[in-house]
């Protein structure tokens, strides 16, 4: 778990999660177009997010597809919340969401 | 051609074997998968089912490879709501990477948008924590013993 802390502790990081989660499958091309970061410092941090297994990468062809691997995270929720927490939890995050006006409530 | 395509990757400590019949068997799968089971004989070409505890048929293919304990893919097509899709494919990659195993689930359907892609896209990570914590501590998440209500 602890691989996994560490790699969610980087902004860059997280936005690299977030653009696999916006499209997931994308090459380290796809994923450098309008960074700041150079191509290199791209690579590393999906080489960190990879030992964290929170990006799964396949071959397909000549490239390779990144893609967001959830499966830790919610390893992570499992871990802390209780089994009846889960719809309240849900009620208040689209609550929260709703009154910070994000459109993306499912 | 676009395609929806849905990688989930989840290392176990167990061995390729054990992790084999926790994915086919059901005395296993009813445990983690919300008490469903296959109905296979698990040859190329077979047909497979996946089986609600009700008796209904939720999910229907093929065998389209398989290879104890490494490999497996089904075709797949939804019953219960994405039926008019069509077939996806799922495969499933059982690798040994030292004292773990590293397990690859790839759930893709041709044509982007799918209703099954995004239906299982929310349920896979929960069966795999189950299938993970089922063989790592012999209990499986509570959430997944059971058929989802109302479903």
């Amino acid at each position: 778990m602890d691989p996994v802390f560490r790699a969610l502790a980087d902004a860059s990081r997280r936005h690299l999660l977030d653009r696999l989660h916006a499209r997931n499958g994308q090459t380290l091309n796809e994923l450098c177009k309008g960074l700041k970061m150079t191509r290199q410092a791209v690579a590393k941090h999906l080489t960190i997010l990879e030992d964290a297994n929170l990006v799964a990468s396949i071959r397909r062809g000549r490239e390779k597809l990144h893609y967001l691997n959830p499966v830790p995270i919610h390893e992570i929720a499992e871990r802390w919340i209780g089994k009846y927490e889960r719809s309240r939890l849900r009620a208040l995050s689209e609550l929260k969401k709703r009154l910070e006006g994000e459109d993306d409530v499912e | 051609m676009s395609s929806d395509r849905f990688v989930y990757v989840t290392y176990i400590r167990t061995t390729a074997d054990k992790l084999w019949d926790a994915l086919l068997r059901p005395e296993f799968t009813r445990r983690y998968w919300y008490d469903c089971r296959h109905e296979s004989t698990w040859e190329k070409g077979a047909e497979w089912r996946l089986i609600a505890p009700d008796g209904r048929v939720t999910d229907r293919g093929q065998v389209l490879e398989i290879d104890r304990p490494r490999r497996l893919v089904l075709s797949w097509r939804n019953e219960l709501f994405a039926a008019a899709e069509g077939h996806s494919s799922c495969t499933f990659e059982v690798e040994p990477a030292g004292d773990v195993v590293k397990l690859t689930v790839i759930h893709e359907i041709d044509g982007a948008k799918s209703k099954l892609i995004e239906a299982v896209s929310g349920g896979w990570p929960t069966v795999l924590s189950s299938l993970k914590s089922l063989l790592e501590t012999g209990e499986s998440l509570e959430m997944t013993r059971h058929w989802p209500e109302g479903l």
